[in-house]
């Protein structure tokens, strides 16, 4: 028998971004709020100290913060024709561990998806007709821009995001990202200096007619103190920031924004190392019960609540929906059931060059201080004329020169010996980056589900991801590789090589951590498995808040928007759902 | 969900509070919050917390109102006796317990202070409080030490403004911040320059006197304010004992309290002694300024006027310039980590270092540190910081 413990108004699952914002949120509203988080308790004081902090051996090759595959592994294939095997180790993607979640060690890139994404398919097949997306499920969020934007503001604010605005309330600001949607104020905070590459590609993408600006970085650049009173430390352009958690109190995180005032109310409480089974509904099945987990001693516990939060990592959403037999399972031959639908990646391309007698100093960095133009964004240029619809943010960054893992080389160059010596000082000091993060759109045979053969720790199924880079996104990336070669000839390098992505998605080199959809948000129950207030159609008092509800991923990181859609959810709650429970929409 | 909200707001008040009948009680929790009575006996006040003493330990009591392990059984009267003679029911108290300075509050307090702690829940928890060393333990000895050291007096009102005597009544009645920031003599009573600074369990409390470099000379009442409120100002980031004083105390005052404080310490004339000037040896001063860079910068900066909210400055912080530098030490070797207030929530930290410093390190940056940006320190040397970090790792085997 599961230890009973005292009811709660609200159960959150996770203590990452979106777990903290929502208990923040909802504990300020006077709820009694209980997260349950699997992974450690992890604070900026004891867990990443100044001291030791900067170990890329620890934390960037052995990937101390990270979920190893022994606490939950997932199976991958390419498609439903294939056995799927399970990862034994995490490498295309690193999902987090512990409180903070993967929020503690990334990068810190805080973009806005466009107002156009939120209504994607309405508007591609209004501009190019519907036959022009055949083949992709793309569909509206249920969400405008014009009711959100207010959320992304929040959060900007309450992470201390640094940039410089492009356009506030329809007035284009000399600076900014021209394409960007109308924001209704600046930026909480000035953009990052930035390093040497990044001005270079500066200098070059505005020769060519581009339009670059600073990234939008959760790198703080200069000492703030965020609307709930906590504040945050200036950027030491230190580089260890992607895998690593901020010694500095500078990279937004839920330590370094949310937890110190959190963890003083008296109606929030953390339960840390404590893993989630899943969710008990009521007999019907129409409501949530309750959540089962395992404590830290390894004691079975059942904690009750009036509402359910799911806010694990996106993935891992939709494992819990899953298992807890909240909604259906998305059939991709049948096109029925919604859970698992519009799985969606990330589509990204890059080119190295390679300049000569330079001093580009790689080891001046930090997540998220480099240049980008959006010239090529979602749909920002017309597709008329082109064989896909989707973009991509071309970007130039300086976010590591750190010592075991950053070692470019010429082409060509020997792979041992004194001439690789040669090459690896000669490729340090020369050797610059660019890249583009193209959009992944949705088609009906990328998926999630549960895995029929393997099973975790505890016996219950892995999920199953079952994904192929699309047709549409690869003719994408293509268009960008071919943007990024007229880039880079354009800094008339001594060489340059440009990578392009292939079909076949391989789970094992790093590639990106942005995964989405699979419990995506949307107007219609037969086609989403949350509403448009991230709320379970099928069971009204479970929010499943994440990546998870992205109907299909941009050109850009997910975070900013996952932030939005945190207070976006948490706004309906706690404005709408408490005073009357039940479902927000009906349809 | 309504009825939810409902015992959420209800949840706001303080259980103590919320069964209040009267302001008497309202009156005494404030008393209980100028006085830090939580600092010692404990966030339920059921005590059991260890004081070390150069006399031995002393265990603080149990003060809630259980029958036999508190105070349940004290009459209002046994409870002034205890705070105002330090003589309760026959048996003489320590001055651990601040009962010198509580001697000041009017009668009127400290029955408003024992109606408060009548309603705050009764806690069982039995305490051996005597556990000092012969011939301290004997408790009978304490009557000649009220004889010779325990003078209550109020100094003569004439001449100062209103708040000035409230600011002087709140720190030495009962704020009693001279129980820690006051030097001792060798039978533990204070001795001159009051407020001047003190060691005590391994802290150097700091002087509070209008000394420039080592007092709060250099800061305004407005700094002082901020500090007592929030845990930080401009200068400092409170660190040691004094985050709990923050937390349990000073950040509960009301503003007009915290503003008689200030202006009396702006009053204190400078400590004598205190200042001595730096000795500046040049080799120190190079591996003191190479370890620094390394070691300190990146938060406190190349300038040292660290950032803002989250890190202290090392210029024109009084903590720098003390005589004795056991914090410094302390701070370096153990790390430290800020009050959290409403008003400043962060707690931000600073990191343990003796992992990664060895004695002599400490005590180059420590003497760089000491001799820089005008700052006037005396060298730390590497036995002193050898000795702290020895009581440091005795202390960890100790609690283990």
């Amino acid at each position: 028998m599961a230890r009973m413990m005292p009811k709660k108004d609200a159960v959150i699952i996770g203590l990452g971004w979106t777990g903290a914002i929502l208990a923040e949120q909802l504990t300020a509203a006077g709820l009694n709020v209980v997260a349950i988080e699997r992974g450690p308790w992890r604070d900026t004081a004891t867990d990443f100290n100044i001291g030791y902090m900067q170990d890329e051996l620890r934390y960037a090759v052995r990937k101390d913060l990270f979920l190893h595959a022994a606490t939950e592994a997932m199976t991958m294939r390419n498609n439903p024709g294939q056995t799927a095997l399970p990862m034994r180790d995490y490498g295309s993607f690193l999902p987090g561990h512990g409180v903070g979640g993967a929020g503690v060690h990334w990068n810190g890139k805080t973009w806005r998806f466009q107002d156009t994404d939120f209504e994607i398919h309405s508007h591609l097949r209004h501009r190019y007709g519907a036959r022009k997306l055949r083949g992709l499920q793309l569909q509206d969020w249920g969400v405008t821009w014009k009711e959100i934007e207010h959320c992304f503001d929040a959060f900007e604010y309450v992470a201390g995001i640094s940039g410089k605005a492009g356009n506030i309330n329809g007035v284009i600001q000399e600076g900014g990202n021209p394409f960007e949607s109308p924001r209704s104020r600046e930026f909480p905070n000035p953009p990052l200096k930035t390093g040497y590459p990044p001005m270079l590609f500066e200098q070059v993408t505005r020769e060519m007619g581009y339009h670059p600006f600073p990234e939008p970085s959760a790198n703080c650049s200069r000492p703030y103190v965020n609307p709930l009173g906590v504040a945050m430390g200036e950027c030491t352009y230190c580089g260890f920031c992607e895998r690593f958690g901020c010694a500095n109190y500078s990279k937004a995180s839920a330590q370094t924004t949310i937890l110190p005032v959190l963890m003083a109310r008296p109606n929030f409480e953390a339960r840390t190392e404590c893993e989630v089974l899943k969710v008990n509904l009521s007999e019907d099945g129409k409501m949530a019960r309750s959540v089962t987990y395992i404590d830290a001693k390894g004691t079975e516990c059942e904690q009750p609540g009036d509402m359910v939060l799911i806010c694990a990592y996106g993935l891992m959403n939709v494992r819990m929906m899953l298992l807890s037999g909240i909604g259906t399972q998305y059939d991709p031959l049948t096109g029925k059931g919604t859970v698992g639908r519009n799985y969606c990646y990330q589509t990204s391309c890059g080119a190295r060059i390679m300049l000569e007698g330079k001093r580009l100093n790689p080891f001046i960095a930090s997540g998220a201080m480099g240049r980008t133009i959006h010239d090529f964004q979602g749909d920002v240029f017309d597709h008329s004329h082109l064989d896909f619809v989707g973009g991509a943010g071309i970007s130039c960054d300086s976010t590591n020169g750190r010592p075991i893992l950053y070692r470019p080389l010429p082409e060509g160059a020997p792979r041992w010996g004194a001439g690789w010596k040669q090459a690896a000082v000669e490729g340090y000091q020369n050797s610059m980056g660019i890249g583009s993060q193209g959009s992944s759109y949705p088609v009906k045979e990328n998926y999630l589900d549960l895995d029929p053969t393997y099973t975790d720790r505890h016996g219950r199924p892995l999920l199953r991801i079952t994904f192929e880079f699309p047709d549409n996104d690869i003719a994408m990336s293509n268009y960008m590789a071919d943007q990024l070669e007229t880039i880079a000839k354009a800094f008339n390098p001594k060489s340059y090589a440009v990578s392009r992505t292939r079909k076949d998605w391989n789970s094992v080199p790093y590639q990106s951590t942005h995964n989405t959809g699979g419990a995506i948000m949307g107007e219609n129950p037969r086609t989403s498995a949350v509403n448009k207030y991230l709320q379970s159609w099928d069971v009204p008092n479970v929010f499943v808040i994440g990546a998870s509800a992205f109907a299909h991923n941009a050109g850009m990181n997910p975070t900013g928007t996952v932030g939005a859609l945190a207070y976006w959810a948490a706004e309906a709650i706690t404005t709408k759902y408490i005073k009357r429970p039940g479902a927000l929409v009906h349809a | 969900m309504r009825a939810l909200l409902v015992a959420a707001l209800l949840f706001a008040a303080t259980p103590a509070l919320a069964q209040a009948d009267g302001a008497a009680v309202a009156d005494g929790r404030y008393q209980a919050v100028l006085g830090d009575c939580a600092g010692c006996h404990g966030d339920d006040l059921s005590g059991g917390i260890a004081l070390e003493t150069p006399f031995g330990r002393l265990v603080t009591p149990n003060i809630t109102p259980d029958r036999d392990t508190g105070i349940g059984s004290y009459s209002a009267a046994d409870f002034r006796d205890a705070m105002k003679t330090g003589i309760v029911q026959g048996k003489a108290l320590y001055p651990a317990m601040p009962y010198t300075a509580y001697a000041r509050m009017p009668d009127k307090d400290v029955d408003a202070l024992f109606a408060y702690l009548k309603t705050v829940k009764p806690v069982r928890h039995a305490v051996k409080v005597n556990q000092l060393r012969f011939p301290y333990r004997w408790r009978f000895l304490m009557r000649i030490w009220n004889l010779i050291f325990f003078h209550p007096k109020a100094p003569d009102p004439a001449s100062h403004s209103a708040a000035w005597i409230r600011g002087e009544y709140l720190v030495n009645g009962p704020g009693h911040c001279g129980t820690c920031h006051t030097p001792k003599n060798m039978f533990g009573a204070d001795i001159k320059p009051i407020l001047g600074g003190a060691l005590l369990q391994g802290w150097f409390a700091p002087d509070l006197t209008g000394d420039a470099q080592t007092g709060l000379g250099g800061w305004l009442a407005a700094d002082i304010v901020t500090y007592l409120g929030t845990g930080r100002s401009a200068h400092s980031i409170a660190s040691g004992p004094m985050t709990e004083v923050i937390t349990n105390s000073t950040a509960q005052m009301r503003p007009g309290d915290l503003g008689a404080i200030a202006a009396y310490l702006k009053d204190l004339p400078p400590a004598p002694g205190n200042t001595h000037a730096s000795l500046r040896d040049v080799e120190r001063m190079k591996r003191g300024s190479s370890l620094y860079q390394i070691n300190c910068s990146a938060c406190h900066g190349l300038d040292a006027k660290g950032q803002g909210p989250l890190v202290p400055p090392l210029t024109g912080n009084a903590v720098v310039n003390q005589a004795d530098a056991s914090t410094l030490v302390r701070l370096v070797l153990a790390g430290s980590q800020g009050a959290g207030t409403k008003a400043a929530p962060t707690r931000p930290a600073m990191p343990s270092l003796a992992w990664r410093l060895d004695d002599r390190q400490v005590a180059d940056i420590l003497t760089y540190v000491r001799a820089n940006w005008g700052n006037q320190g005396t060298p730390v040397a590497q036995d002193f910081v050898g000795g702290i970090r020895a009581g440091l790792q005795d202390g960890q085997s100790a609690s283990k």
